[in-house]
This record gives structure tokens, sequence and C-alpha cells, in this order.
């Protein structure tokens, strides 16, 4: 113990020597634990939200029936379909003031609630206290605790009302309280009233028709997809994950650097403590315990940073799934121990990877070894043969990955491999390339420039493995969101052609639009759609997929302008006639369907047979999409909703018809957008989506300055006793400053050339595999040539940022530390 | 007085050090390369003995398999009763640390410590740190006023003053020294050497010294040669 | 008898369950007490009794096709007071659970619907008789129950039955003061077990035409069963030669079986057995639902000179809902021959 802690003082007292090696190490570990924690955290953060939306009771897991025209309806309405053998549940929803705030009031009927809720409702003794008198209320904790009140207290609403009493139930979602249907009439001033209809049961097919029993009151609504968010949304989370490992792997590029510097320099102090008789095994675990205090200290710092990071990009986050998926995300970020846990691991863990062939090393170094470069080319060699090795086995992967994987990992798998091999196989060509130099080079000094630069490599090169990493990841996915970009602002043109999107809040509502707008002179088109839904299974062991049937009339605004991928002539006239469908690049891929293909759609009629005449692209859709004729459509799905129209309109008339609609009809216009205004909001949400890309991309670059410029900063130290000879041979400090600025820029500039075609490779296999698996849709590759110069420049200037300070040190060493080097001999 | 009989009178008295039919060879290009060949050498408590020789003739590789430090092909090193050949590596380590102090010809100080922490830097790691003894040390060494200071921030002669200080703080058996002064100037080195002689005596510990330097061997007690792998008169 | 069980099952979700069986052995909070000596009067006791905590209707029938296949069908209403009184609106403290099942040889289909009272969704009134939750409903139009139609539709199966019987209803116990225990519990009990049967039932959309007998109980109680009572085994049985026999035996983990009966002629009177009277005894275990019961009984009445086995149409004629229960037909001979039904719980 004794000599454990005395050779742990004596190698830890080298850290107070080099607090910049320190620096580099800690902020190595400490970024890469970040930006993975940060990462994590969102993703937990998405994932905790799915769980709330599920976990609101799983009310809206549930198809459920409404008032046509919005609002409440009366309670006798569930009563007669009960009667009729409609196995729905009551529902009436509010709001309610409690202090200064707002919360959902829910007002559920537990004995007749669909399986799915019932089963997070109290049983037993608490079932009879919910049903009461007085019944409960029953919140999340979070909303007790922001309530600031404990179970059993019954909160004042306005002057006359009181909650019952408070209970708490786990799975709530924040701000919503869950009461007896009974107690929210009486709260929220309904009696006898609902506002939805949850439908537990699917009807018999023999049960009579909703219109049969109540009349056009109530309209169906089909079930959130909540419960299928994650699955949706699980792609989305994939691309977090592999950015977070990516910014991981780079902070783990510094950790490894400045853990085998540490080691090297230490190795003089490691061998004099064996000299004098500290034991191996001493010496091993004081190594250890050094190594896991640092991963300890950097993981909380990194934990630290991660959670800040997560906090920045959470809004786009949220605003992105939201508009992707209409996922709705917590705002706060809430921190799960598990989250700590697994931060805190992956520290330790990179801290192992990291120092491992250093701690390895230096163990088995025998006690007299001499620790001097002699023979480095011999083990350069050694080094560049084992770097091409692993490159070529990393890139074996890659291929292997590619050609008998399937699924989005794999994908994800061969981009590492090809990232990681690339990186690995960096110091060949730009061995080579010193190589030549070497040997073309007249001067001696030209000469000794390239020598050393070419002993310099091994000793930088991690550091510029990170940068090529980071590099190409710009390069990659900068095309990735240009090309995207560009596609996208295309697609919409083409496919938003309709001045005005609206929908009518009812079908009543709808066909007196509908009459009113044909009377308009000012409006050229009314285009009906008429939505359904129906799920496909794409094989037996894929779960159902969501997929929207779409019913558009016959028209030019589709046949002239609607953007297909593939198309069989007249595909148009085949889907005005009622057998065929155009089907989204989504569901074409999951189902395996291409141009001539005949697909079954289950409907309320019985199976539909269609032809696949044509594939269009839907970007940004979670959901498959098959468009057909409305008519067919209608005449299959009887209950189909008809409440989407798109309008054809002068460009300067639409605003004038916006406004007559919404005057006239009020409420009866549920929703309603102009084209431009529509575009606007697509935009706005493939930005977001790709906002928290962008950010990580921007920080991984970053990352990967900073490894290099601790790389050089820590060799600048040890640069010391080769830059001696050459002073005292007359060259001066200002010229030899200057050459090693123009080394370190030459291998910047060398990694950036590597890294464009590296970076392409990265953008196709996004664009044409990641994608395509993640999203089912895949893009046109493009390619940037201005992208490259910028990262070029970037490059560049995150070398000289990098080399700046380093180089300046050596251009005012004083001349006594050169000397030292003569007095000093090692 | 040969080294034969040296050995023997160290046998009869009961000798700190015993090494018999020491021998050792290094892998070459061209096969094995002996340097030790049944070596035989004995030292007594309180004794000093200079092992000179040509550069190569094995001296330093000796030392080294005195402590421990490589291994040796054949033969045995008792140091009190101690057989060094038969230690595992924790063992080895247990005698430099507790019985043994080491000298270097480079000074091989823990740059990132203060003079004051080097020089308690193996007692300390033996459990045998004493103040008292560490501040006589010091001052005899002329290092007390430089105990706050760094080794880069010393002379040549200061810095292996240090290193014996080092090596004699936890009072050990025997003082193993390899050229000590080689990287000194004369002067210095002259000086550098009584100290380690005076304060060895003081510590009552033996001296085993490698040097190639009949001047600086005239001062120890004894003096014998390396020369074909074998000890010469 | 039977059912006293089931009211758990409406509360399997729902309701406290604390001692003895389902919390049927439970303190009965502010409830009404069946009374030795208290006369039922119908057709007013046809309906509800909301002062008392629990209360089931219940009817089953022993059914064949045109081509002479057996079937069982059954058909219950329970309700469960929260508290002993009725009221309008969700306040209402009553609940009901209802439970139908159509049983063959080989199949046994079971469904069930929950309710709150007070709102419309289920209800029972006296007279005319008429019990009902959602689509399900049981209706009668004269006093001894005759001229009643009873209706069920469940995903798999529905079955509309038309009922008639000229004999009175009869009371069980002492003029329907049934005995539930040594230590004083008790139900109000009658039936009416003559039920002739005819209408139309369907599986998976297939339907036949049916004709039977039937069997109806109606009971009430607050606290029927004894803190120590773990469950019963209860038969109802239409005996060749047109009588008809109802036995039950209630076991309890303390004491002996606490063992009940009525014997009611082809004219309709009806005698309480003598406990000493009545031999039930199991043959035969079978695993039904992952529980070990007995599926094959020996049954004695001495005064009777019966002595018959039962067997079931469908050994798996158990309903799994909440806390399940076995209910299904049953065939007996021996010393007589007939059919009826069988309910075992607490196993």
């Amino acid at each position: 113990m004794r000599q454990f802690l005395y050779a742990l003082a004596t190698l830890a007292s080298h850290w107070r020597r080099r607090p910049g090696q320190f620096a580099a190490l800690f902020v190595g570990l400490a970024i890469a634990t970040a930006l993975w924690s940060g990462v994590a955290a969102l993703n937990d953060q998405a994932r905790r939200s799915y769980d709330h939306a599920a976990g609101a009771l799983g009310l809206g897991a549930s198809p459920s029936l409404v008032a046509a025209s919005g609002g409440f309806f009366v309670q006798d309405m569930f009563i007669a379909l009960r009667r009729a053998g409609w196995k729905v549940s009551p529902i009436l929803e509010g709001t309610i003031r409690l202090g200064d705030k707002s919360y959902r009031l829910v007002g559920v009927e537990p004995l007749t609630l669909p399986k799915i809720s019932s089963a997070k409702m109290p049983t037993g003794e608490a079932l009879n206290d919910f049903l009461g008198p007085p019944g409960r209320a029953l919140a999340a904790p979070q909303t007790l605790r922001a309530l600031g009140l404990a179970m059993g207290a019954t909160p004042r609403i306005g002057d006359a009302d009181r909650l019952p009493p408070l209970a708490i139930a786990e799975d709530l979602s924040p701000g919503m309280i869950v009461v007896d249907i009974g107690v929210a009439q009486r709260l929220l001033h309904r009696p006898a009233r609902l506002s939805r209809l949850l439908i537990a049961e699917e009807p018999a097919p023999d049960a009579p028709a909703l219109a049969a029993v109540i009349g056009e009151a109530l309209r169906r609504v089909e079930a959130d997809e909540a419960p299928e968010l994650a699955k949706l949304t699980d792609s989305f989370h994939l691309n977090l994950t592999a950015f977070g490992l990516l910014a991981y792997v780079v902070g783990l590029f510094i950790a490894h650097a400045s853990f085998g510097l540490a080691f090297e320099q230490r190795l003089p102090i490691i061998r004099t403590l064996r000299a004098i008789g500290a034991s191996l095994r001493a010496l091993t675990f004081a190594l250890i315990a050094e190594l896991t205090l640092l991963a300890l200290l950097a993981g909380v710092a990194g934990m630290i940073g991660g959670y800040l990071i997560a906090a920045a990009l959470l809004p786009d986050m949220a605003a992105s799934l939201e508009g992707l998926y209409g996922a709705e995300l917590d705002g706060a970020l809430g921190l799960a121990p598990s989250w700590w846990i697994s931060g805190i691991g992956m520290a330790l863990i990179g801290a192992v990877i990291a120092a491992a062939s250093g701690l390895v090393k230096t163990l088995r170094l025998p006690v007299l070894a001499i620790a001097q470069p002699f023979a480095w080319r011999e083990a350069q060699r050694h080094w560049l043969y084992r770097q091409a090795a692993l490159a070529a086995l990393a890139l074996l992967g890659a291929a292997a990955a590619l050609l008998l994987g399937e699924g989005l990992e794999a994908g994800f798998v061969s981009m590492a491999g090809l990232l990681l091999g690339a990186a690995l196989a960096l110091p060949l060509p730009l061995a080579a390339m010193l190589r030549l130099g070497e040997r073309r080079a007249r001067g001696p000094l030209t000469k000794w420039f390239f020598a050393d630069a070419l002993q310099q490599l091994p000793g930088l090169s991690l550091a510029l493995m990170a940068l090529l990493l980071a590099l190409s990841t710009n390069i990659g996915v900068g095309s990735m969101v240009e090309g995207f970009r560009r596609t996208f602002a295309q697609w919409l043109d083409q496919r938003l052609v309709a001045e005005i999107y609206f929908e009518a809040a009812s079908e009543t509502d709808a066909h007196r639009i509908e009459t009113w707008l044909a009377r308009r002179e000012d409006v050229a088109a009314i285009l009906p759609l008429c939505k359904a839904k129906t799920t496909r299974r794409a094989s037996a062991i894929e779960t159902a997929w969501p997929v929207e049937i779409v019913g558009a009339p016959p028209h030019e605004t589709f046949s002239a302008h609607f953007p297909l991928l593939e198309t069989r002539a007249d595909a148009w006239g085949s889907v005005a006639r009622g057998d065929a469908a155009l089907v989204s690049e989504q569901l074409a891929r999951r189902l395996r369907l291409e141009l001539g293909s005949h697909l079954n759609i289950p409907t309320p009629t019985g199976d539909w047979r269609v032809e696949i005449v044509g594939l269009y692209p839907d970007y940004g859709a979670a959901k498959g999409q098959l468009r057909v004729d409305r008519d067919a459509l209608v005449s299959r799905w009887p209950d189909a909703r008809k409440l989407d129209y798109m309008l054809r309109a002068k460009a300067e008339s639409a605003p004038d018809v916006m406004l007559a609609l919404q005057s006239e009809f009020g409420a009866g216009v549920a929703r309603i957008i102009d084209q431009a205004a529509l575009k606007q909001r697509s935009m706005t949400i493939f930005e977001r989506t790709f906002a928290v890309t962008a950010a990580l991309d921007a920080l991984t670059l970053v990352v990967s300055a900073i490894a290099l410029f601790a790389s050089l900063t820590t060799l600048a130290a040890a640069r010391t006793p080769q830059l001696a000879p050459l002073w005292a041979a007359g060259v001066s400090r200002r010229s030899l400053s200057l050459l090693e600025f123009v080394r370190v820029t030459l291998f910047a500039a060398a990694t950036a050339l590597v890294s464009v075609p590296l970076g392409l490779a990265l953008a196709y296999d996004l664009v044409a595999i990641v994608n395509v698996r993640a999203f089912g849709w895949r893009l046109p590759f493009h390619v940037f040539p201005s992208q490259w110069l910028e990262v070029f420049a970037l490059a560049l200037l995150t070398a000289a940022l990098a080399a700046l300070l380093p180089i300046r040190r050596l251009a005012r060493i004083a001349p006594a530390s050169l000397l030292a080097v003569f007095a000093n001999e090692r | 007085m040969s080294v034969m009989s040296a050995a023997r009178d160290a046998a009869v008295n009961g000798a700190l050090l015993r090494v018999t039919g020491l021998s050792k060879s290094y892998r070459g290009p061209q096969g094995p390369l002996p340097v030790l060949r049944g070596v035989d050498l004995a030292l007594a408590a309180g004794t000093s003995l200079a092992l000179m020789g040509e550069s190569g003739s094995g001296k330093s590789t000796l030392l080294h398999l005195v402590a421990g430090l490589d291994h040796a092909d054949s033969g045995a090193i008792r140091i009190d009763d101690v057989e060094v050949t038969k230690l595992d590596d924790d063992g080895r380590a247990a005698l430099r640390r507790k019985t043994l102090g080491v000298v270097f010809q480079q000074f091989n100080l823990v740059p990132s410590l203060t003079v004051g922490d080097n020089l308690a830097l193996q007692a300390r790691l033996a459990g045998r740190y004493d103040c008292d003894w560490r501040d006589a040390l010091a001052d005899r060494l002329g290092l007390s006023a430089l105990l706050d200071r760094y080794p880069e921030q010393l002379s040549g002669g200061q810095q292996q003053r240090v290193a014996v200080g080092r090596a004699l703080a936890p009072r050990p058996r025997l003082l193993l020294a390899d050229e000590p002064t080689g990287n000194l100037d004369e002067a210095t080195g002259d000086a550098v050497l009584d100290l380690l002689l005076e304060l060895s005596a003081t510590a009552g510990a033996a001296v085993l010294m490698v040097t190639h330097s009949a001047l600086l061997a005239a001062k120890l007690d004894r003096r014998a040669t390396l020369a074909g792998g074998r000890l010469a008169l | 008898m039977r059912g006293l069980f089931l009211s758990l099952a409406l509360c399997a979700a729902s309701f406290a369950h604390a001692e003895g069986f389902a919390g049927l052995g439970d303190e009965a909070r502010g409830f009404a007490e069946p009374q030795p000596g208290h006369r039922l009067v119908f057709p007013r006791d046809h309906g509800a009794h909301p002062q008392f905590r629990i209360e089931w209707w219940y009817l089953t029938a022993n059914l064949k096709d045109e081509s002479g296949k057996s079937y069982g069908a059954q058909w219950t209403l329970f309700r469960h007071a929260r508290a002993p009184q009725d009221g309008e609106g969700w306040d209402s403290p009553q609940a009901f659970v209802a439970h139908a099942a159509v049983t063959t040889d080989t199949l046994h289909l079971f469904a069930e619907t929950r309710a709150r009272g007070g709102v419309g969704q289920a209800g029972v009134e006296a007279a005319p008789f008429r019990a009902f939750i959602d689509n399900w409903s049981f209706s009668a139009t004269e006093s001894n129950l005759s001229g009643a139609s009873i209706a069920a539709v469940a995903p798999r199966f529905r079955y509309t039955l038309a009922l008639a019987a000229d004999e009175p209803l009869a009371l069980h116990g002492e003029a329907g003061f049934s005995r539930k225990s040594e230590s004083g519990q008790a139900s109000y009990y009658y039936s009416q077990p003559f039920f002739r049967v005819d209408g139309a039932l369907a599986i998976d959309a297939a339907e036949r035409k049916v004709t039977g007998r039937a069997w109806m109980d109606h009971e009430w109680s607050s606290r029927p069963l004894a803190a120590d009572q773990k469950g019963w085994d209860w038969f109802s049985l239409h005996l060749d030669g047109g009588a008809a026999l109802m036995l039950f035996r209630l076991r309890s983990d303390k004491t002996l079986p606490f063992v009940s009966g009525s014997f009611i002629s082809a004219d309709g009177a009806a005698r309480a057995l003598a406990r000493d009277d009545i031999f039930l005894e199991p043959l035969e275990q079978s695993l039904v639902s992952g529980r070990l019961l007995p599926i094959r009984w020996r049954v004695r009445v001495a005064s009777l000179r019966l002595d018959i086995e039962a067997k079931p149409l469908n050994s798996q004629s158990f309903m799994g809902t909440g806390l399940g229960y076995f209910e299904g037909p049953i065939a007996v001979f021996g010393s007589h021959r007939g059919e009826g039904y069988l309910e075992m719980t607490g196993y």
C-alpha cells in the first residue's frame, strides 16, 4: 500500500510539470464523454417522452369518436352506442387552473376503458377510492411536486370547487390529472357531456353502423401513432447515436495520443522507480489507479458538458421530431441514474482503450532498455505495416457489412469500417509523400525537413486521423444535407402546386364549402382529397407499418406537376380508371414493389387489387403512402376521411379566397394554409431536422482541432533536442519555427486532400445506404466542390491555429534551453 | 590480496555479498555473446570494492545482475544469505528497495519531484524514511538549500549527489554504483566519490563500484579487474 | 348459490378483496342483512335490491340443435354496490358485470362486459322484469318469469333464447332464506328451474336453432360467506321425469364443508334437503386452465334413493375472467338420468 501510494504520487507528479499534456488528456476524455453522453441524454429524453405519450393512460392508443362539429356531445350517445353493442368508453377532457398554471383534466370511466388503458388504472381498494365519493385525482409525481402538494391534498379550483384528494399515478404525463368521469363533469361544469368516446373493441361486422345509431353527430378518429413513435423514430435516434459514437471515437483519439506521449515521457521515471525497488505490481496498481481517477474526473466533467450540449440541442431536436413524427418531447431535460452510470462507464472504457497499449508497453518494458529513437526507421516501418494491416481489416469489415448485412445497423457498421480503415491507412500516403520529398530534396535543410517530418509522423498521426475523420464527416454530411436541401426545395415546388390547402371541420361543412366555392369565379379548380388508413406487413416477421391512402381526382394539377421517380406511360390515366396506384418510395422499398407489381389493399369492402404504375418521392414522411383515384377510394372506403382540399386559384386572388372562406365558414374550416406558408413550414422542419446533425458535425470538427492542438503542444516539448543541433548549426529560431509551421500545414493539407474522396464515399454511403435504410428514401448524390474548398481552408486554419502556440513558444525559446540539450545529454 | 582469498576471507567472516560461478551471455547477430564466464566474488559488510575493466568487459552487467535488474544464465549471487537468482520479480524489487542502493552514471532522478522528494523516494518506498538521516545526508551532500528545487535546476554534480543521497537514505547494506562520476568533470567527480564513500561508511554500507578510472579505484578498499569474462587479479 | 363467486369477477379488477373468498366474507358496512322469516314478494323481488351489497341474475341452459348436438349457454348479471343506496348519474354506487358463455363438447367461448349504474348503460327493473347491460338483456312478462327472452352478443358467439315455464318459482332454504354457514351467513335465493327453451345460437357466424331446458337463479345478500369459506361446488340438475335438484357445498379451510340443497318435484313443490341427506364426492381431478379441478362427481341423496355420477360436456368449461371459475353443462347417470350445470370456484 505504501509502495503503491508513493509510486502513484511520483507518477502523478509528472502532470504537475506538464499541465498541457494533462489538459489534452483530460479534455480528450471529457469531450468524448460529453458528446457521447449529450447524445445519450437526447435519446433518453425522447424515449421517455414517447413512454409518457404512451403512458398518458394509453388514451391515444385507441381509435375514438368525437363530435363531427368539434366540441362536446351528450352522454346519451354513449349509452345509445353501448346499448347497440359498441364497446365505447366515455372521456371528458378540459383544462383547469390550479394556482397560476393550467392542467389537463381528463375524466375517464374505469370499468369500460380499453384494456391498454384500464391496465394502467388503480385496482382493488384504490379503484373503489377512485370511483368515490369523493374520488381521487391521479397525477404524475412531477405534477404533485410542481403543485407543492402531498398525496391526499384537495387543491381549490376557482372559488367553489375542489379537486378530489390527489393520488400518485407513476406513468401519467406531467400536467395531466385524471379523475372519474362524473367528477370531471362536475369540475368542468359539463353535466352529462362528453368530449370523446374511446373505441375499446372494434364493433362486430354485424353491429349497427355508427350513423344508424347516432346519425352524423360523431366521427371516427384513428388512434394516435404514439405507441409506434418509438419504432418510427428509431432511425432518427440511431443516426444520433452514430454521431455520438463518432464524436466519442474522435475524443478517444485525443486521449490515446496524450496517453501515449505521457507514457513515453514517463518511461525514465518508471525505470528509475523499478531500479530503486518499486515492485511491478505496485507500479501496475498505481498506473491503473491513476487511469481510473483520471477517467472519473474527466467523466464527470464530460457528463456536465454532455448535459449542456443536450440542453442546447434539445429544442431543435424536439422541433424536428415533432415535425417529422408528431412526437412531443418534454421541454425539460431529465437525467436518469442510468445515464450517469453509462456515461461514466463510457469514460472508463474510453480511458482503458486509450491507455491500454501504453500501459502494456510500459509494464512489459525491461528495466534496462534505453529509450531512444534508435533504428526508428525500422520501428516506423513496422508501425506502418501494422497500420496498413489494421486498415485493411477495417475496410474488409466495411465491405462485408455492406455486402452481407441488411439493416440500418449494417449500414452504420460499413460506414464506421470505412472511416476507421481510411483513418488507419492515412499515414501510408503521408509517409510515401514524405519519402518522395526526402529523396527529391536537394538542400540539407530540405532533406532534414522531410526526414524529420517522417520521424514525427507516428506522434502526429493520431491527431491527423482525428482530423481526417472530422473533415470527411464534414464533407460527407455537408454533401448530404446540401444535396437534400436542393432536392427537397425542388420537390416542394413541384409537389405543392395548388395555391390553397384547407381542411374542413366535418363532412357537412365540407359539402357546404364545396358548393360555395363552386360558385366563386376566382377559384379555378376544387380538388377534394380523401384519406384512408391501413397497415401493411412487408413480411410475416415485420410488424405492421402504417400506410396512408390518398385519393385525388384526376386533374392537370397532378398529372402535369406531381413529381415522380419512375412511371409507366399514361400512369395518371390508369389511376383515374381506378385499378392502379402510385406508391411512395418508402412503401415501395418496404414492400419491394416496382412498376407493374400488384398490391392487395385491405379495405372495409374486401381486398382491392391495384397495379403499381408510378413511384414518387415522399421526403420526410414516416409512413408509407399510396395515391389512387378519389372516387375509387370512396367506393371502397365509405368511411374514408373526406375533409382535405386543394384549391387552384390565381396567385393574387388566393389571399382573398382564404379570407372569404374563413369569414364565411369560421370554425367550419379546421385548418387553412397557402402554398408559400406550407413550403415555408416544410423547409423549417427540414432545417431543424438537420440542425442537430450540423451541430454535432461542427462539434466533431472542434474536437479534432483540439486533438491536433494537443498533439502539437505535447510534441513541441519533445522537439527541442531535435531542433537544437540545427540551431547550433546556424538555422535561426525564426526559420526553425517557420519550418515547423510549414510542416504542420503540409500535414493538414495532405489530410484534407485525402478527406475529399473519403468524404464523398461517406456521402454516398449516407444518401444511398444509410438514408434508404433509415428513412426509406434515396437522395440524389450531388457533389459540391465549393464545399471541398471550404473544408480544405478549414483544415489549414485548424492546423494553423493548433500549431500557432507551440511554434510561438519555439520562436521565443531561450537559447539556454537549447543549450541545455548539449549540457544535459540524455 | 587476491580476489579469491578475499572471497575465502569473506566466507569465513560471513560475507555480505558472495558471487559464485556467474555466467551471462547476450544474443548477438552471430550467436550468443558471452560476457561473464564464471565469475566469483565476495564482499564483506562495510568494505568497498572497485570493479575495473575495459569497455564491454561486463562490469555493468555484473553490477546489474547483483542488483537483480537482469537474469544470470548460471551461477549464484547471495546477499545476506538471500539467493538473488532465485527471487521472483517482487522479491528482487524488495531486495533493491530494502538492502541495496543503486547509483547510475546517468543521474536517474525523477524530474517532476523536488530534490527533497527525490532524496526521500527510495526510503519512503522501503518504509524506512528517517527525517533526521535525510537531513543529515542533505547537509553532508550540500543540498540543504536546494531541497525545494527540481533536478533540472541543479548542476550535474549536484544531481549526482542527490542520486547518492537517495541511494543511501534507506540505509542499504550494499551500495552499487555504476560509473557514478562518469558524467562529471574530474574535480566534481572526486568530490562526489569522496562523499559517496564517506557516507557509505557512516551508513555502514558496503560499496561495489564500477569504474574505468584507476585513480578513482584507488580510493576504495580493494580492486578487481574483469577481463575475458573472468575476474582477474 | 352460484354467482357468489362471480360477484368477485365483477370486482376482479375493481373492488376490494379482503377476507374469505373474493371479499364475500367482508364486513358489510351499512348494508342490509337477510333475515329468516322475511317473505319474498313477486314480481317486486325480481328487481334489484340496492341496500344489499351483492346480487345476481343467472341463467344456464342445456340445449340441443336439430342434429342432436349438445350445447350449454350461460347469461349472468352481477350487481355490486359500494354503498347501500341507489343513485342517479355517475354518483351511483352501483356497478354491474355480466358474463356470457357458450359451451360445446370441444369449445368454450365466454365474454365479459362491465358498466356503472345510474347512467342507463345497465340496470334491473322488477315489473315487467328486465335486466340489461349494453346489448345483452333478460326480460320476462310473467310473475313466474315465463314469457322471457334472453340475449347476448360477443365477438365469436351470440344467442337469443325464448323461455317459458308453467311451474311456480322455487324458494330455497326457509322460504327463500338460504343459510351459507354455521355462523349465520345467508342470502335470499330463489330459482325458476323449469324453463323450456326455444331459440337461436350462433358460433362464428354459423347460426343454428336450439331447444332444451334452462335454470334461472336470483340471489342477493351482503355477506354470504364466512371468513374461512374459500370456495364452493354447486349443482343444478334437471332429472328425467321432470323433477329438479339443487345442491351445493361450501368448502372451509377450518371445518367440514357446509352442504345444502333443494329438491323440486315435477309439479314445482320445493323441499329443502337435510344436511346429512347429501353426499358429494369428487371422483376424478383434471387440469383445467392451469389448476386441478374435480371434474367427475358422485352425488347421493339418501332420502331420494339417488346415486348418480356427474360428467361435464366439456371438461374445459372455464371462465377465464378475472378470478377464473368453472361453469359448464353436465350430464348425470346412475339411479337417475338428467342434465344440468356444475359451478366450481375457489380452486
